[in-house]
């Protein structure tokens, strides 16, 4: 008889089991009552009330979001800076945040390998990473939801071209491309003694045009299908111009979308943000990123972990939450998983 | 360019054409009309010669089941195609225009204002994340130089007119808070914004409910009356036509094969395809349990039709002359032509009935079967 039990719950073991459990403690968290998640664990769980309400995670992400975004203004504006991000205490330099010193100096994250004060240099590091990362997302959302949505949309000999100028700027690695550009536009941007071409406005126009062929595709996709429902016929058979069926019919079924798509984009973007960083042409430092922060202290990982690894873990906790967001905005606004 | 006043704007919209002499004048003129669709597996010929006249405020049917060219034939003679890998040829005159070498650019004065489209599926037609109101405005403000307070009070009487209630608070919704019937009151408010002189209707009632499919052919039947608008009413639903059109076209593989006006057709129909088509039609008077009859095999493959008569393979007249030779369209009474060589309920027609009947089989090998609505059709009409 005991042999038999496992087989009495066919495939109940294992996720399944895991996934009820997991839901029924967070409608525990959530402040249901106990007898709730006890029923639910006995019908297997009401799935469908989930739609509309927001899981942990995505909680946990926008809380993140919000975090992270008020500690990058608060310390870019001056409100709550955490100190000097580029005085050095020799003293305290490489020591983590739980050492005699640091707590001691007060610096809660530690301090560098010059003995900066880590938390600022988080906090400013997070104004950097995100300006650079959210304006090459907006560069790349615009021109390439617009090359997207007009190569999807017209179809035929635009779209052939359209698509094969994505391809061709997918078919070169993004950090590459990337670098390439940078170099460039710094070349021509000391050349010419353009004031205009900060570091990092040519750190977001190359990340920027990295984008510009991800989100292109997806926006493309998107308009193809939306360009063939009935209702955009229907508006051009009321006489309705190209541009207008574009804006107002195609456009607004597609930002959800590319929406979805340039969240995803942004935690790419922190990503190469980084990358370019390690290869030396990332923000300049003594301006702290992310990035650089990596960078400059990734020799001392053995002897003292807690730099590389605090700014690690910004970023991944950021990335990881504008994922979770981005699925959020996905499923919330029923775009189809085949789009992406 | 002053802005016109609004009781002018408001005779155009409700009652479009009603400056006109109602005479039956002729609106629209189709002469040999031919949609080719270039393909990799050889050319479709989706409309293939197709002539018809309509006049002012009268109502054609298009009938003819999936693949005959109904659809291709309404989107051709409006324009809406697109344009790659299309040959479009013949004649479409629009109160005398020549329209057939129109580009979208020369078009857009017509569409919507003065020609207008239903289409098959209220789900798709209305953008989902467009409020209702400003879909029918829309139209209004592109054709018609009016305010945008102006646009918003007739898209409300135009949704008053679709007999659609509260229309004030429904010019606020979207599509889906709508069930099927209401959108497709939408649609039809919608097509009718600008006051079209011809409004297509492209299968309007066959995504809905059948309950509620009577109430919407009314509605459009009273919209036309009121605004003297002619309206080409295509659907592959014999039972639709019957009773609300004045004359009927009957289409198979692209090419008209019956017109008639409505009463002639249903009461003396010649081709043996209309026939088949009226007797898949279930009917009241019989028993619940009997089998609807079918058609049997499909439409032709419009790339490489068979020779002679499309429908001969199909057809339980058909004689070895149908395999040979096509039969033209032959005008035989004033109003009605048809293209056939054994037509109904002649000689002819009864001559090779008889000859199918004793062989058990027609000319292209089909077994045979009595097409016996004919008889029991014809009296009530």
């Amino acid at each position: 008889m005991e042999d038999l039990r496992p087989d009495a719950v066919p495939g109940g073991s294992g996720s399944a089991m895991e996934e009820i459990v997991g839901e029924s403690i967070n409608r525990g968290l959530l402040g249901a009552p106990a007898e709730i998640s006890i029923a639910a664990i006995e019908t297997g769980g009401e799935g469908e009330s989930s739609r509309h309400k927001l899981s942990l995670g995505a909680k946990f992400a926008i809380g993140w979001m919000v975090f992270v975004i008020l500690f990058a203004i608060f310390a870019k504006l001056g409100i709550i800076t955490w100190g000097d991000p580029n005085e050095s205490f020799t003293r305290c330099a490489r020591r983590g945040p739980f050492s005699e010193e640091g707590s001691v100096s007060g610096f809660l994250a530690g301090c560098d390998s010059n003995g900066r004060n880590m938390m600022a240099r988080l906090a400013l590091g997070a104004w950097s990473s995100l300006y650079v990362a959210i304006g090459a997302i907006i560069l790349g959302f615009t021109i390439g939801g617009t090359l997207g949505v007009i190569a999807g949309y017209f179809g035929g000999k635009v779209d052939t071209f359209l698509t094969g100028l994505f391809n061709i700027f997918l078919s070169i690695p993004g950090v590459v491309l990337a670098l390439a550009l940078v170099a460039f536009l710094q070349g021509s941007a000391e050349q010419a003694q353009d004031a205009f071409l900060s570091p990092e406005l040519i750190l977001i126009i190359a990340i920027g045009v990295v984008s510009i062929p991800l989100v292109g595709r997806i926006a493309r996709a998107s308009a193809l299908s939306w360009t063939q429902r009935e209702f955009v016929l229907a508006a051009r058979s009321q006489g309705a111009k190209h541009r207008r069926v574009i804006i107002k019919e195609v456009l607004p079924n597609v930002l959800p979308a590319i929406f979805s798509i340039s969240l995803l984009g942004i935690a790419i973007a922190i990503v190469v943000e980084g990358t370019l960083a390690i290869l030396g042409v990332g923000i300049k430092p003594p301006t702290p990123s992310w990035g650089n922060i990596i960078a400059t202290d990734r020799g001392n990982l053995f002897t003292s972990p807690h730099i590389v690894f605090e700014a690690s873990m910004m970023i991944f906790f950021t990335v990881l939450s504008l994922n979770m967001l981005g699925d959020v905005i996905r499923s919330r606004f029923d775009v189809r998983e085949g789009v992406l | 360019m002053s802005k016109p006043k609004p009781t002018d704007i408001e005779k155009r919209v409700s009652a479009a054409g009603s400056t006109v002499t109602q005479s039956s004048e002729t609106l629209l003129e189709v002469s040999d009309l031919t949609t080719y669709f270039r393909s990799s597996r050889g050319l479709v010929r989706a409309v293939d010669g197709v002539s018809f006249k309509l006049d002012r405020g009268k109502t054609l049917g298009i009938v003819g089941e999936s693949g005959s060219g109904k659809t291709v034939l309404a989107r051709s003679i409006m324009g809406l195609l697109p344009r790659s890998g299309l040959e479009r040829n013949g004649s479409i005159l629009f109160e005398g225009t020549e329209l057939i070498d129109f580009g979208p650019k020369e078009m857009r004065p017509y569409w919507g204002a003065q020609m207008s489209m239903i289409f098959q599926d209220p789900m798709t037609s209305l953008n989902p994340v467009m409020k209702i109101g400003n879909q029918i405005s829309e139209s209004i403000r592109e054709h018609l130089d009016v305010s945008k307070q102006y646009a918003k009070e007739l898209s409300e009487q135009l949704l008053v007119s679709v007999r659609i209630p509260e229309a004030a608070r429904r010019l606020d919704e979207y599509p889906h808070q709508l069930s099927g019937g209401m959108r497709q009151r939408v649609c039809i408010a919608v097509a009718l914004a600008c006051g079209p002189k011809l409004l297509f209707a492209d299968e309007p009632t066959t995504a809905l409910d059948v309950t509620v499919q009577a109430q919407v052919l009314d509605l459009m039947a009273t919209a036309q009356n009121e605004r003297f608008m002619a309206m080409i009413l295509i659907t592959h639903d014999l039972g639709v036509v019957a009773g609300r059109t004045d004359e009927i076209v009957v289409m198979y593989a692209g090419r008209i094969v019956e017109r008639a006006d409505t009463k002639t057709l249903f009461s003396n129909m010649k081709m043996p395809y209309t026939e088949a088509l009226l007797k898949s039609i279930p009917r009241v008077d019989q028993p619940s349990h009997l089998r609807l009859s079918t058609i049997p095999g499909r439409p032709p493959d419009l790339v490489n039709p068979p020779e002679g008569c499309k429908f001969a393979p199909r057809c339980a007249y058909a004689q070895d002359r149908c395999t040979q030779e096509e039969p033209p369209l032959r005008e035989i009474t004033p109003g009605h032509e048809y293209r056939c060589w054994f037509p109904v309920g002649t000689p002819e027609g009864a001559g090779a009935l008889a000859n199918n009947r004793a062989q058990g089989t027609t000319a292209t090998g089909l077994v045979f079967q009595e097409p016996e609505v004919a008889t029991t059709t014809r009296g009530d009409g």
